[in-house]
């Protein structure tokens, strides 16, 4: 296959070419041969003032149409750029809601863990009320005497209370023991040092009406004496006990 | 060589001066240069063809110029610059393409 026929060209080969590529680059100093130097000139000069101007070109250079269309374009993304921005707030405003949801839910948790905490005697507490001291030399206060106390106490509005280092809490139990009373299996001598926290006024009052915790123990021939305090600690705990049988029932509210 | 020398001349005092193109040249002044090279590279193609002629150089580059502006500034007044600018550029492209071809022929023989 022979290759198609170039235009018809001078018989010359690649040397002939090159050298009247010579015989044309030697010096003539005719008009023409200047006049195509200052052309060249002009030429060159021009290159460079437009490879300058394309490198610092700014918008006033641009034509119209193109104008156009960067408007159109910078629009088209200033809109888009805008739902970015709905969107993100938007969401923004969704975890923070929830956030705020959670840290609300978490807090009325908190209280109530508390609440219950200081309910079972498993947290120490502290707040204004009284200290029931009963000195009883004589032996002479037994269990049920220390219990209306302490029921007296409840009715008051006692929210904790402890005698000696003892927590008092709602399975709490009383009885005779030699030499004292057990609380709960522990044994406790006199003197007896009941604590509780509550309106203190509130509180004092209820251990001093007539035929109160104070009238029977002097009765008996103990010295009970009633300290108002400003801020007392019931600082006993109880380690609780996960209950064998009772279960929650589920609420049906929730 | 005198073109040659004219040209890096041009360059140099460009880069010296370090010009500002004015704003009326502006649309103009990328499509006449683009039409000097092909007349640069027609009068190459033109020496080594035998054929080159100081005169028909001159009247080609500066006619290239003349016209490659005018189509431009036709076409800005027909509202339809950027596309005849993009038309020029594509036919001046292909012209300097075969032109640089014809060289290469010419030079290399290949």
């Amino acid at each position: 296959m022979t290759p198609p026929e170039r235009a018809p060209r001078p018989p010359h080969d690649a040397r002939d070419a090159w050298a009247r590529l010579r015989r044309a680059g030697r010096p003539a100093l005719s008009r023409s041969n200047l006049l195509a130097m200052l052309l060249a000139a002009s030429l060159g000069f021009a290159i460079i003032a437009q490879v300058r101007q394309t490198s610092v070109q700014g918008l006033d250079t641009l034509r119209e149409d193109e104008l156009v269309r960067i408007f159109a374009d910078v629009d088209q993304d200033g809109e888009r750029l805008g739902d970015e921005v709905r969107d993100l707030q938007t969401s923004l405003e969704l975890l923070e809601s929830q956030t705020t949801g959670e840290k609300e839910a978490e807090r009325a948790a908190q209280q109530r863990l508390d609440a219950l905490r200081i309910l079972a005697g498993t947290a120490p507490a502290a707040g204004p009320g009284i200290v029931l001291t009963i000195d009883d030399p004589t032996g002479a206060i037994d269990a049920p005497t220390l219990l209306d106390a302490v029921q007296e106490l409840r009715d008051a509005g006692a929210e904790a209370m402890q005698v000696n280092d003892v927590r008092i809490v709602a399975d709490t139990w009383f009885a005779d023991a030699s030499g004292g009373i057990s609380v709960s299996g522990s044994q406790i001598r006199p003197p007896y040092v009941v604590t509780a926290i509550g309106d203190s006024n509130t509180l004092a009052g209820a251990m001093q009406i007539v035929g109160g915790v104070t009238a029977t123990a002097r009765q008996k021939g103990a010295e009970a004496t009633v300290d108002i305090r400003t801020r007392v600690v019931v600082d006993a705990l109880l380690s609780v006990s996960t209950p064998q049988y009772a279960r929650p029932v589920p609420t049906t509210t929730s | 060589m005198i073109p040659a020398v004219g040209l890096a001349l041009g360059i140099i005092v460009g880069l010296l001066l370090q010009p500002a193109v004015p704003v009326w040249l502006q649309p103009y002044l990328p499509i006449a240069v683009i039409a000097a090279l092909d007349a640069v590279f027609g009068a190459v193609r033109a020496i080594l063809d035998g054929i080159f002629s100081d005169k028909v150089f001159v009247v080609s580059f500066l006619s290239n110029v003349v016209v490659a502006a005018f189509i431009v500034f036709l076409g800005d007044k027909l509202g339809v610059g950027t596309q005849l600018s993009t038309g020029v550029v594509v036919v001046l492209g292909v012209r300097i393409f075969s032109n640089v071809a014809s060289i290469r022929r010419h030079l290399f023989d290949a």
